[in-house]
């Protein structure tokens, strides 16, 4: 999933200052998942939002919605109306929620209410962890199913560097070393001599240092 | 091809000598220049640092040239942290041309450790496809992505190696992987817990690697305990152990004893079948290294014409 913390208050509030009327807008995908984003959040956000600008003396009408799945486009009608209505759109989705929302209401503008961080998943309650950069060229076959681009660091295919220590990153004593557990896999599947084979340098065109990617699927269009 | 001075010792099998210089945060000539005088003659070639542990310097390049206008044969490190390819296959060009000829690959201290933690980590190769580019520049005239080159350029290949880090047991493999690659000579990671690295070392000509490669041991003599406490704890994958700090703590004078215990595991290294030189890294400390070189007997220093 997309995973993405909420913006702080302040920062939003700074945000929102020239505007009476706001929209919070939330999104049932991932942004609920991870608890950041989703309803709960959005009358949440909204109600702070209200408090400390009648604190301000500078009251503001606030109200919450949420829309299904703010990615695609077909689902932001449903909000047309609470749109046109506001001043201005916080939206708690991700990076490409609030970026369609722009788009697609194109007159209005959509403030990001969150920052977006990485693809993830939860791995206890409460916490997320980074698991994939989408570079377009994907090596989890040769590394055990884990991904040493998103995982390590530094983005070695031939790990782990001198850093690693007790299975820890040199980045963080909290960071695993991503290299670390794919040696220790290697081992478990007796497939150490795998990890003999020097990896020529990554194809980086693949990934967004390639310039924005695009999926054209021939087959699936109209 | 000529040869560097270091390649020619190593080849000579005389005991190696290297040293380690850490260029300044300034664009000072003359602090180079002092820093290196020290070694001048004590070691068979300088180590110069590439913003080590991620803190901006002098380039290493730069510095090394300085150097060779002192006579003083530079190694220079070269990390893939802060340069894409592009940019380190023409540092490794102007690096030939001002004719600096060893270069150390490394993959460089994140950049949240340094001086400048919000910079952008570069990484675009790993230290494993650096050391194969020196070798595919030198012995193949090609760049990574196959463009020809337009004359061959000499450069000895080093590579370091950590017999301290984790997983332990396959920290020899990736030794092997890195002569592979095309590593010539090795330098490894200070060396304090000597059991550790005597078992790295049985290992390591258990597997042969010894003869396939230059494998140059790593040495710090400490000034102070703080010194060994901050290494313990701030030092990527660095590891010194409790009786080495209760020797320095016990120690009236604790700059000779760093120097004592330093001159006994070069003595201990020189025994160790494999080791094929010593690297002092005397860092802003450089005055130390002629004392700790001649009570090794180490000095003087082989020569060639
Ligand atoms: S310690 Fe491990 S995860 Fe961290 S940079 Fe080194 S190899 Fe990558």
């Amino acid at each position: 999933m997309i995973v993405a913390d909420r913006k702080p208050l302040a920062e939003i509030l700074k945000n929102i200052e020239p505007y009476k009327k706001v929209l919070i807008l939330g999104c049932g995908e991932c942004v609920t998942v991870c608890m950041t984003g989703g309803d709960k959040e959005a009358r949440e956000t909204a109600l702070a939002l209200s408090i400390a600008r009648k604190k301000a003396n500078n009251p503001v009408e606030v109200k919450s919605h949420t829309v299904e799945r703010q990615c695609e486009p077909e689902y932001l009608e449903s909000a047309r109306h609470l749109v046109e209505e506001a001043d201005v759109v916080v939206s708690l989705a991700c990076g490409v929620g609030i970026q369609n929302m722009n788009q697609y209401y194109a007159d209005k503008r959509t403030l990001p209410g969150v920052n977006t961080t990485f693809m993830g998943m939860p791995v206890e309650q409460g916490v997320w962890t980074e698991n994939c950069l989408g570079c377009g060229n994907c090596v989890l076959d040769e590394t055990m199913g884990i991904c040493p681009i998103a995982r390590c660091s530094k983005s070695m295919l031939n790990g782990p560097c001198g850093g690693s220590q007790n299975g820890k990153c040199e980045v963080s004593k909290d960071t695993e070393c991503a290299w670390h557990l794919i040696v220790e896999r290697m081992m478990k599947f007796n497939k150490l001599e795998a990890l003999q084979e020097v990896k020529e340098p990554k194809d980086w065109s693949t990934s967004h240092h390639g310039g924005p990617r695009k999926m054209i699927r021939e087959d699936v269009r109209l | 091809m000529t040869k560097s001075n270091l390649q020619k010792v190593l080849e000579s099998g005389a005991f190696a000598v290297t040293g380690e210089l850490g260029p300044p945060k300034s664009g000072q000539r003359d602090v180079i220049e002092q820093h290196a005088s020290h070694l001048k003659g004590y070691v068979d070639s300088v180590n110069i640092t590439d913003c080590q542990t991620a803190i901006v310097r002098t380039s290493s390049i730069a510095t090394g040239r300085i150097l060779l206008d002192m006579g003083i044969e530079p190694n220079i490190q070269m990390t893939v942290r802060d340069r894409n390819r592009i940019a380190i296959q023409a540092d490794v060009l102007g690096a030939a041309a001002l004719g600096i000829k060893n270069i150390l690959c490394l993959q460089g201290d994140h950049a949240t450790l340094g001086n400048e933690p919000k910079a952008k980590n570069v990484n675009d190769l790993d230290s494993m496809n650096l050391i194969s580019a020196l070798k595919k520049m030198r012995d193949e005239q090609e760049f990574i992505g196959g463009d020809k080159m337009d004359a061959p350029i000499d450069i000895y290949i080093g590579a370091v190696a950590n017999p301290f880090a984790d997983p332990f047991e396959y920290r020899p493999y990736r030794l092997a992987k890195k002569i592979a690659a095309g590593a010539d000579f090795i330098q490894t990671q200070v060396i304090f817990d000597m059991e550790r690295f005597e078992r790295y070392m049985e290992r390591v000509r258990e597997l042969g690697l010894h003869k396939k490669v230059h494998i140059i041991a790593g040495i710090t003599p400490l000034k102070s305990v703080g010194a060994a406490r901050y290494m313990q704890n701030n030092v990527a994958g660095m590891l010194v152990p409790d009786h080495i700090i209760d020797r320095m703590r016990k120690a009236k004078d604790k700059k000779a004893e760093g120097v004592n215990i330093a001159v006994e595991m070069i003595e201990h290294l020189k025994t160790i079948e494999g080791v094929a030189g010593v690297h002092i890294m005397a860092v802003a400390w450089e005055e130390i290294v002629p004392e700790i070189v001649t009570r090794a007997g180490l000095y003087p220093r082989p020569k060639f014409d």
